[in-house]
C-alpha cells in the first residue's frame, strides 16, 4: 500500500486531469442533452482544436490562452456548420445512423490530419510550462492549475447562459419539448446548430487550456473520446454539474488505478465503469437535466 | 360456477407517486366479448401492461387459465394464449403484410412454409388477403388496425386484449372494423377491449368495467353503465350527472 | 429457394476464381474482398436482420485471431483446432458482451457504445498480459504445410476465405429464410410489438450476436494465418470494427449480397485511390470515412436499396410512425 505521499500528488494530479476532462465532458454533454444525440467525432475535433493552438503558437507566437479568444469562436463555427450540414440531416429517425456519421467525420478528420501533420507528437514550449504550484505538500504543474480553473469558469459560464439568455431560453425549451418549441416560433434547425456550436466551442476552450501541459498527435482525440462518454453517462447525460464531478472522479479513478495497475492496465478501470453504468443506469448517476 | 379465464385481483401500480391503478379487480368470463372504459387518462393502458406482462404490478395478482402469470413475461403470457394489441399501431415496418402475420404464426408453428401459409388464411379472413405483398408501412390506419387483429389471430390467442382498436378510424371504418372482430369471437376467441370512444364499444361488449384515475367506479352491463352518475361524472366532469338528469325531466 | 439458388451459383462462379486469376496480386485482393464480404456478413447478422449495431466487432475477431495464435505459439496446437476454437471463443466473448447489454434491455447507441468498451478491454488486456506477447504481438512461426493451416499459394488461401465466406453467406440466407430470422427482424422492427407476439426477444437477441461472434471469430482465425502476425492494435483495434460495419452499410443492411457487394465496392475504392494518388497513409481511410458519411446521409439502405425492391432494415420507421400517429 503506497503511503499519503504518493497517493496525494496522485490524486491532485488526477483532479486536475479531470476537469480537462470534464471540459471536453461539458461539450458533449451539452449536445447530448439538446439534441439527444452522441457526437463520436468529439476527440477528432478537440484534435483540431489542438493544432489550431499549436500552429498559432509556433507559427504566429500566440500564448494558448490568447488563444481563447480566437479557437472557441472558430470551432463554434465548425460545429454550426457541421451540425446544419451534415449531422443534422442524417439521422433518418435512427439515433446509431448519427453515430455513424460522426464515427466517419471522426475517420475523416483524424486521417487528413495525419495526412496534413504527419504522424507525429508535439508540444509547445511556453514560460510557465514547467512552473509548479504547491498544494498541500504536492506539487502541481502550473498549466494544470489554470486549467482546473478553467474548466469551473467555462461550466459557469454555460450555465449563465443557458439560464440568462434569449439562447439558452431557447435551447432549454426545444430540449424539452421539441414540437412545442416550433410552434412558438422557435427556428429548431437554427438553434440545434447553435447547440452543437458551443459544445464544440467547449472543445476550443479545452484545447487552449490543455496544451500548455499535453500534447497533439493526429490520433490523441482517441483517448479523450470514451472517457468523455464514461464522464457524461456517469454524470448524467445532459449535466454540466454531472459532467464536472463525473470528470473529476474519472480524472482520480485513473490516476489512482495507473498508480496501482500501473499504466497500461490502469485505463480499464475507466471501462469497466463505462460498461457497468450503461448496463444498470443508462440515464446516469444524477438523473437527467439540461 | 367455473373460473374466469382471466382473474385480475387488488392491483396496485404507483409512479412517482402518481396511482395509475388502485387495487383493481375483475374477472373476464370465457368466450364473450368485454370491455374496459374510461376517459383519457384514467390508466386502461397502464393495467393491459401490467396484465400482459409488460409492467410488473406493485401488488395484487393476475391469473390467467387458472395458473399465476403475475410477474411473467409478455414472451410467456402470449405463448400461454393471451395477445395485446397496441393503441398507437405497431407494424413491423419494411416487411410485407404477409411476413408481419408470419411473426405471430410463428409463435405455434416452426417451419417458414407454414408460417407463410397460416399468414395468408389469416389476412383472407380479416379482409388483407390482396395487400399480402404490401409493405406493412403502406397501409392505411384501417388497414393497420385489420393488421394488428391479423398478428394477433395468428398467434391462435385464448384471449385478445385491444388496446383501443377503434380509436382514429372514421364512422365507415369502424363499421367495417367491428364485423372483424365480431368474427374473432365467433372462432371461440375471448375478448377485452379498451376503448375510450364508448358508443363503438356499447354495442359489442357484453360486460364493461368503468376506470377512473386509477381505479373501477362501476361495471355491468353496458346501458346501465352509461346511465350511471359516477360514470356520466367521470366523462363529463362534476355536477353534469345532475344537470342531465334534471334537463330530462323537464323534457318530460 | 430462389435466393439459395442465386447464392449457390455465385459462390460456384466465386470458387472458380484461383483458376483464371494467376497473379497473385489480383488473387491477394479477391481474398481480401471475401475477407472483407466475411467480416460484413458476421455484422450484418447482428447489426442488418437485428439492429443491434456494433462498434465493437473487434472483440469477436481479436478473439478468434489470438485464440488460434496463442494455441499454437504458446501450445503447439495445431491450428485446425485452432481454427474451430477460435471460433468458439468468439462466440463465447458475444454471449459474455450479449448477455450484459441485452438482458439489461441496452439499445441503439448504447448499445454500439458499449461494445465498442468491451473491444478496448480486450484491447487493453491484450497489451498487458504475457499470453498474447503484450505489446510486441505475436508472430506465428512460418511453417507451410497443409496440415499446420499455411498455404504456399494464395489459391488455397483463397479456398479457406471462400470456404469460410460461403458458411456465413449460408447461415445469413437461413436467417432471411427462418422462423429465427423472422423473429429477429421482428425484434429490430418493434421489439414490443414482437414480445407482445410471444417472440423472445432476449433470446434471439442472443442467438444472433453469438452466430455473429462467431463468424467474425472466424475472420480473425483467417486474419492470423494469412498474415501471421498479431498485436492488440490489429486485433482489438478500432479499424475492424469499422471495416465490418462499413461493408454492410455500403452494400445494404439486412440484405444477403450487401455484404459482397459492400466489400468489392471497398476494395474497389481503394485500389484505384492506391493508383490515383498512390500510396499515402491514411488515404483510403479518409474515403472509407466519407464513404460512411455519403451513404449514411443519401443511401440509408446501401447500394442494394438501389437495386432491390426494400425488404429490410426501414429507416424512415420513426418519421413514418410520426407521420400515421
Amino acid at each position: 500500500m503506497p503511503d499519503l505521499a504518493i497517493i496525494i500528488p496522485s490524486v491532485l494530479n488526477g483532479l486536475t486531469t479531470g476537469a480537462l476532462y470534464a471540459l471536453v465532458a461539458l461539450g458533449l454533454t451539452l449536445i447530448y442533452g439538446v439534441l439527444h444525440i452522441i457526437n463520436f467525432a468529439h476527440g477528432a475535433l478537440l484534435m483540431l482544436g489542438l493544432y489550431a493552438v499549436y500552429y498559432l503558437n509556433t507559427r504566429f507566437g500566440l500564448d494558448p490562452y490568447v488563444c481563447l479568444l480566437i479557437v472557441p469562436p472558430a470551432m463554434f463555427a465548425l460545429g454550426y456548420a457541421l451540425q446544419r450540414g451534415i449531422i443534422g440531416r442524417a439521422g433518418h429517425g435512427r439515433d446509431e445512423n448519427i453515430l455513424l456519421v460522426t464515427l466517419g467525420l471522426s475517420i475523416v478528420i483524424e486521417n487528413l490530419a495525419l495526412f496534413f501533420f504527419k504522424s507525429d507528437t508535439r508540444i509547445i514550449d511556453t514560460p510557465y510550462s514547467f512552473e509548479v504550484v504547491q498544494i498541500i505538500g504536492a506539487f502541481v504543474p502550473e498549466p494544470k492549475v489554470f486549467a482546473f480553473i478553467g474548466a469551473f469558469v467555462t461550466a459557469g459560464l454555460l450555465w449563465a447562459l443557458m439560464s440568462f439568455t434569449d439562447l439558452g431560453r431557447a435551447i432549454r425549451a426545444l430540449a424539452k419539448e421539441r414540437k412545442g418549441a416550433t410552434l412558438v416560433g422557435i427556428n429548431a434547425d437554427h438553434v440545434y446548430a447553435m447547440s452543437f456550436g458551443l459544445g464544440i466551442a467547449c472543445l476550443g476552450v479545452a484545447a487552449c487550456l490543455l496544451l500548455p501541459s499535453y500534447y497533439v498527435s493526429p490520433q490523441v482525440g482517441q483517448g479523450f473520446v470514451l472517457i468523455a462518454f464514461t464522464i457524461v453517462v456517469l454524470g448524467g447525460m445532459g449535466s454540466f454539474v454531472g459532467a464536472l464531478i463525473g470528470g473529476l472522479f474519472i480524472g482520480v479513478v485513473e490516476a489512482l488505478s495507473g498508480l496501482f495497475l500501473g499504466e497500461s492496465l490502469g485505463q480499464i478501470g475507466i471501462f469497466a465503469i463505462f460498461i457497468v453504468v450503461l448496463i444498470f443506469r443508462p440515464t446516469g448517476l444524477l438523473g437527467h437535466k439540461v | 360456477m367455473p373460473e374466469a379465464m382471466l382473474e385480475v385481483s387488488n392491483i396496485c401500480k404507483t409512479f412517482g407517486g402518481v396511482r395509475a391503478s388502485r387495487n383493481v379487480s375483475l374477472s373476464v368470463p370465457d368466450g364473450k366479448i368485454t370491455s374496459l372504459i374510461g376517459p383519457n387518462g384514467a390508466g386502461k393502458t397502464t393495467l393491459f401492461a401490467q396484465i400482459t406482462g409488460f409492467l410488473k404490478p406493485d401488488s395484487g395478482s393476475i391469473r390467467f387459465l387458472g395458473e399465476d402469470i403475475t410477474g411473467a413475461s409478455p414472451e410467456e403470457i402470449a405463448e400461454r394464449g393471451m395477445i395485446r394489441t397496441f393503441q398507437v399501431v405497431k407494424p413491423f415496418a419494411g416487411q410485407t403484410v404477409r411476413d408481419n402475420i408470419a411473426v405471430g404464426a410463428h409463435l405455434r408453428i416452426r417451419s417458414r412454409r407454414g408460417a407463410l401459409a397460416k399468414a395468408e388464411e389469416v389476412a383472407r379472413e380479416v379482409g388483407l388477403g390482396n395487400r399480402l405483398d404490401q409493405d406493412a408501412s403502406s397501409l392505411t390506419v384501417a388497414g393497420r388496425k385489420r393488421l394488428e387483429v391479423a398478428r394477433a389471430l395468428a398467434t391462435e390467442p385464448k384471449l385478445i386484449l385491444f388496446d383501443e382498436v377503434l380509436a382514429g378510424l372514421n364512422p365507415s371504418e369502424i363499421r367495417d372494423v367491428i364485423p372483424v372482430i365480431r368474427a374473432v369471437k365467433d372462432r371461440g376467441i375471448t375478448i377485452l377491449l379498451i376503448e375510450h370512444v364508448m358508443q363503438a364499444v356499447m354495442s359489442l361488449s357484453e360486460y364493461t368495467w368503468v376506470l377512473n384515475q386509477g381505479g373501477l367506479i362501476a361495471e355491468g352491463v353496458p346501458k346501465d353503465v352509461v346511465s350511471d352518475p359516477h360514470v356520466i361524472e367521470a366523462y363529463l366532469g362534476k355536477g353534469m350527472a345532475e344537470r342531465i338528469a334534471a334537463r330530462e325531466k323537464a323534457d318530460v | 429457394m430462389r435466393t439459395l439458388i442465386i447464392l449457390a451459383a455465385v459462390f460456384a462462379a466465386l470458387g472458380l476464381v484461383p483458376f483464371f486469376v494467376v497473379s497473385d496480386v489480383w488473387l491477394n485482393i479477391a481474398i481480401m474482398v471475401l475477407y472483407s464480404a466475411l467480416l460484413g456478413q458476421a455484422w450484418n447478422m447482428l447489426g442488418g436482420y437485428g439492429g443491434q449495431f456494433s462498434f465493437g466487432h473487434a472483440a469477436f475477431f481479436g478473439t478468434g485471431a489470438y485464440t488460434v495464435a496463442v494455441l499454437q505459439v504458446q501450445y503447439g496446437i495445431n491450428p485446425w483446432i485452432g481454427l474451430f476454437a477460435g471460433g468458439l471463443a468468439a462466440v463465447v466473448v458475444a454471449a459474455i458482451i450479449g448477455y450484459s447489454t441485452f438482458r439489461y434491455g441496452l439499445k441503439g447507441s448504447y448499445f454500439a457504445l458499449v461494445t465498442l468498451a468491451f473491444a478496448e478491454v480486450l484491447r487493453i488486456l491484450s497489451n498487458s498480459v504475457p499470453i498474447t506477447g503484450a505489446g510486441v504481438g505475436l508472430l506465428i512461426p512460418l511453417q507451410v504445410a497443409p496440415s499446420n493451416l499455411q498455404f504456399a499459394d494464395k489459391g488455397s488461401y483463397y479456398w479457406l476465405v471462400w470456404a469460410m465466406a460461403l458458411c456465413a453467406f449460408a447461415a445469413a440466407c437461413w436467417i432471411g429464410n427462418s422462423r429465427f430470422g423472422a423473429q429477429l427482424m421482428a425484434v429490430r422492427d418493434n421489439e414490443d410489438a414482437a414480445r407482445a407476439l410471444g417472440v423472445r426477444a432476449y433470446s434471439v437477441k442472443l442467438r444472433a450476436i453469438m452466430l455473429s461472434g462467431f463468424f467474425s471469430g472466424l475472420g480473425g482465425v483467417f486474419y492470423a494465418q494469412y498474415f501471421l502476425y498479431l498485436d492488440p492494435h490489429i486485433a482489438y483495434g478500432a479499424s475492424v470494427s469499422i471495416e465490418s460495419l462499413l461493408v454492410p452499410i455500403i452494400g445494404g443492411i439486412g440484405t444477403l449480397f450487401g455484404p459482397l457487394l459492400g466489400a468489392v465496392v471497398l476494395h474497389a475504392i481503394s485500389e484505384v485511390s492506391r493508383d490515383l494518388i498512390g500510396d499515402v497513409p491514411g488515404i483510403s481511410l479518409v474515403l472509407y470515412g466519407a464513404l460512411l458519411v455519403v451513404m449514411v446521409l443519401f443511401l440509408p439502405r446501401g447500394l442494394a436499396g438501389l437495386l432491390i425492391r426494400r425488404k429490410a432494415a426501414p429507416q424512415n420507421r420513426k418519421k413514418q410512425e410520426a407521420e400515421h400517429a
